[in-house]
């Protein structure tokens, strides 16, 4: 027989003036179980915390019901109070007869049937509550960074320089993503890479932090604070320890392959370092396009290494790591604009070229030495159209979204366009100008003093003409047509998630909105984390953005790892889902609706009438059960059951109510 | 006047002179709504806070996600003597355990139309999608459940025997 202690909270006048307290506690002793009832002004105050702690010990109580303000409100002060005393903080009910009830009631009568009614379901719940127990779940405190663009060289920084080991993955063969290809940076003009070079070089140096390039995560098991990480580690048929990074093998391969890094403006070798300033600073051996490889010929590069560093017979690894969180910073792409837009040549045209490839063009550690040329016959370009959003704000064609960064690097084109060539024209073409951010707007200001012309309005055609190319849009402010003969175009196009980030989101078990993005916990209110506790994000992985926010958010994310790397241990949330294994019939409906992969079937064995059967049973994992209760009413059995808001604790509610 | 007549007059005054069969004057039906504790109950919650009135018919119960409510919840509510029973979660696409709502969205529409081929009333049965920052939804919500309800009448479908 349960002891309950049932204690009304006055609230000041916040309860006791529109409810009948006097009656409430009345009314509470007839109820089922409860041997002591007590009222008190502030029950939160430390007196009335004391009042009921000296209850305890006086009456014997093995139960509290408080009726006072909102769960949401006190329901952990409550239970932090009742850790020292005799009674399990989770034999604690509230009664919420301030907010839904004394607060949203004039007549007093009816609010104080309506708290009598929701202290009765209180006790009628706690009646039936058992003692939980929280658990220590061990914490592995070393960081997964997957993605090596700025974000995620910011994120392993920051959570490196705070003493924590982290684990860099990058796909490709180099660190610096899409941030070491770009030339200035908006709207200070510094040089990108002077100022992401520097971060690569410390990523790559720093004793905290390993770094895998051309790697790629494979397989995921585990939960926050113990995720076991397969990744692949692809050969690279370099051996890195012997490699002293001269370069010779790069300049005396023989095979030419168009380099991804210069967007195709250049070739590369097929054993290849992707930039000069690339980390690490060693070369890998492109096996698709070597002829070791296709032909089973040359080998040049094996007989001119000094250090014998080549080894052709080398082969992709699994590395199994534990790690206690990771960060996702997968990054984004641009959207493939030749498939989508045909009035734009589709590709065909070679002067017509996106953003990423102009910036190439304009760097001075590019291709052209940072001349600004025409891709198709090398000469300098006088006149150039930009157009804005292509394949973005475009729900027909390409994407609704604003890719955001656009406008800015659109504007800092036209200004180093004409600033680089003289007595050159540059007209964007525009939907709308954002320049939401620091100096953004002034920089957007100075390049229209610098003679940029604006045009509002979409290109609806691109067609060559005499070498020119003749783009064919609407000014919408004057309503006219108009032509511009332009020597070079550049799109803004659209960011797109990595094609990876897909696979990512399904390995972690992180949504992805209806574009790819992967999804944050809560849009405002909790930005970098994910419904996948443990698992953060930053950078374009998220949404697209500029560099400023990628990095302010890769720093967010790295501040959460470090703060849940502080703790000693993790403590477990004791309400959640749990097996009768006798009611399972291990059909598995309840696996597939776990939205955290919390449960598996296992086939365990049984004796069934003293003969030995092979089951299949319903086994829940609790570091991974955020107690939702999806599962349990997904069972057709009955079988699950969700602790702390069990199948009975709800339905003696219901009876409480109906009495 | 006897006792019984003042009763019969009172009662016939509040129905506007109507002949009532069942429904006493002072009949208050009993509403339950089983409620998502991150979105519905913080919107109840909200509403307090705001000091918003609604009448107070409807008892909440407190549950993790609206995807634990079992429809042998509901049908046990309406044995036992609910009038009308409410189920509240997050929008879609917004639950707090990602995707607990869709599960309750398919479950519940389902079960509503199999309530209402057995003859409960679709008003009697509702599910709502409030967010916790939609006190005003949540009071309009329970005005209008408590409204329809009211006109509807006590529930005798399911109701178990000898209440």
């Amino acid at each position: 027989m349960s002891r309950t202690g049932v204690f009304v909270c006055h609230c000041g006048t916040n309860i006791a003036a529109t409810v009948d307290v006097d009656k409430v506690a009345e009314a509470a002793k007839d109820f089922p179980g409860v041997v002591f009832v007590e009222q008190n002004k502030y029950m939160c105050s430390e007196p009335g915390q004391q009042a009921v702690k000296q209850a305890i010990e006086e009456h014997g109580l093995d139960r509290i019901v408080i009726a006072s303000c909102s769960p949401r409100m006190h329901e952990l002060t409550f239970r932090k109070m009742l850790t020292d005393t005799s009674v399990n903080p989770y034999m604690l009910e509230i009664a919420n007869i301030r907010e839904q009830c004394s607060w949203v009631h004039k007549d007093k009568g009816e609010g104080t049937d309506k708290a009598i009614d929701l202290a009765r379901m209180a006790a009628a719940k706690v009646d039936r509550n058992t003692p939980l127990y929280t658990s220590e779940i061990p914490l592995t405190k070393r960081a997964l960074v997957i993605g090596a663009g700025i974000a995620g060289i910011q994120a392993a920084l920051d959570i490196a320089d705070a003493g924590y080991p982290v684990t860099l993955v990058e796909k490709e063969p180099s660190i610096g993503g899409r941030m070491i290809m770009l030339d200035k940076t908006f709207p200070t003009m510094d040089c990108s890479a002077c100022i992401c070079s520097p971060k690569m070089n410390e990523a790559g140096a720093h004793p905290n932090i390993e770094l895998r390039t051309v790697s790629e995560v494979e397989e995921v098991t585990g939960y926050i604070g113990n995720f076991t990480v397969t990744i692949r580690q692809k050969a690279k048929y370099i051996d890195y320890d012997k490699c002293t990074g001269c370069g010779l093998c790069e300049v005396k391969c023989p095979s030419k392959v168009t380099s991804e890094f210069d967007r195709g403006l250049t070739q590369r070798r097929a054993v290849y370092k992707p930039f000069p300033q690339a980390v690490p600073s060693k070369p890998v051996i492109d096996a698709t396009n070597c002829r070791k490889f296709t032909e089973d010929r040359c080998g040049v590069c094996q007989k001119i290494c000094t250090v014998d560093a080549i080894d052709f017979e080398e082969q992709d690894k699994l590395v199994k790591q534990e790690f206690g969180a990771v960060v996702v910073a997968t990054g984004y792409d641009l959207i493939d604009w030749g498939k989508l837009y045909g009035e734009y040549g589709g590709g065909a045209y070679p002067d017509v070229i996106d953003a990423l490839t102009f910036e190439r063009l304009v760097n001075a550690s590019g291709p052209t030495e940072g001349h600004i040329v025409r891709p198709s016959d090398g000469k300098e370009p006088k006149s150039c159209v930009m157009i804005k959003c292509v394949g973005s704000r475009d729900p027909h064609k390409g994407k609704a979204y604003c890719s955001r960064a656009c406008c800015m690097y659109g504007a800092k084109h036209a200004h180093q366009f004409l600033e680089k060539i003289e007595g050159s024209e540059c007209y964007v073409f525009y939907m709308d100008v954002r320049t939401p951010g620091k100096g953004y707007d002034e920089f957007y200001m100075k390049t229209l003093e610098d003679g940029a012309t604006y045009i509002r309005g979409r290109v609806a055609k691109i067609y060559p003409e005499n070498g020119h190319y003749v783009c064919v849009g609407e000014d919408t402010l004057s309503g006219k047509i108009v032509k511009v003969n332009a020597d070079l175009v550049v799109l803004d196009t659209a960011m797109v998630p990595q094609e990876s980030a897909g696979e990512i989101g399904r390995l972690f078990g992180v949504s992805r909105d209806q574009d790819g993005w992967l999804n944050e916990a809560h849009p405002k209110l909790r930005p970098v984390e994910t419904n996948t506790a443990g698992v953060y994000l930053a950078g374009t992985a998220q949404g697209p953005k500029d560099i400023p926010d990628s990095v302010a958010q890769a720093s967010a994310a790295a501040s959460k790892v470090i703060g849940l790397f502080n703790h000693k241990a993790l403590e477990s949330n004791p309400m959640i889902s749990f097996v009768n294994e006798v009611n399972c019939r291990g059909c598995g409906d309840c696996v597939g609706v776990c939205p955290y992969g919390a449960i598996t079937l296992e086939t365990v064995e049984r004796r069934e009438n003293s003969v030995k059967v092979m089951r299949d049973i319903a086994n829940i994992n609790s570091g991974l059960c955020q107690g939702c209760g999806a599962c349990t009413s997904a069972c057709y059995s009955s079988a699950l059951d969700l602790k702390g808001f069990t199948n009975e604790q709800i339905l003696q509610e219901v009876d409480a109510l109906c009495l | 006047m006897s006792l019984e007549q003042e009763t019969l007059n009172a009662v016939q005054e509040n129905q506007g002179g109507a002949v009532v069969q069942e429904a006493p004057e002072a009949w208050k039906p009993k509403i339950l709504a089983f409620t998502c504790n991150w979105c519905t109950y913080a919107g109840a919650d909200l509403a307090g806070l705001n000091r918003m009135k609604y009448p107070a018919d409807v008892r909440l119960l407190r549950l993790p996600c609206s995807g634990r409510v079992n429809p042998q919840f509901v049908l046990h509510a309406f044995q036992k003597g609910c009038d009308g029973v409410l189920v509240c979660g997050c929008h879609p696409g917004d639950c707090h355990y990602s995707t607990g709502n869709y599960f309750t969205r398919r479950r519940m529409l389902l079960y509503r139309r199999y309530l209402e081929y057995f003859g409960i009333e679709p008003e009697r049965f509702q599910i709502r999608w409030i967010s916790g920052s939609e006190a005003g939804k949540f009071r309009d919500t329970v005005v209008d459940t408590c409204e329809a309800i009211t006109k509807l009448g006590p529930n005798h479908k399911f109701r178990e025997e000898g209440r």
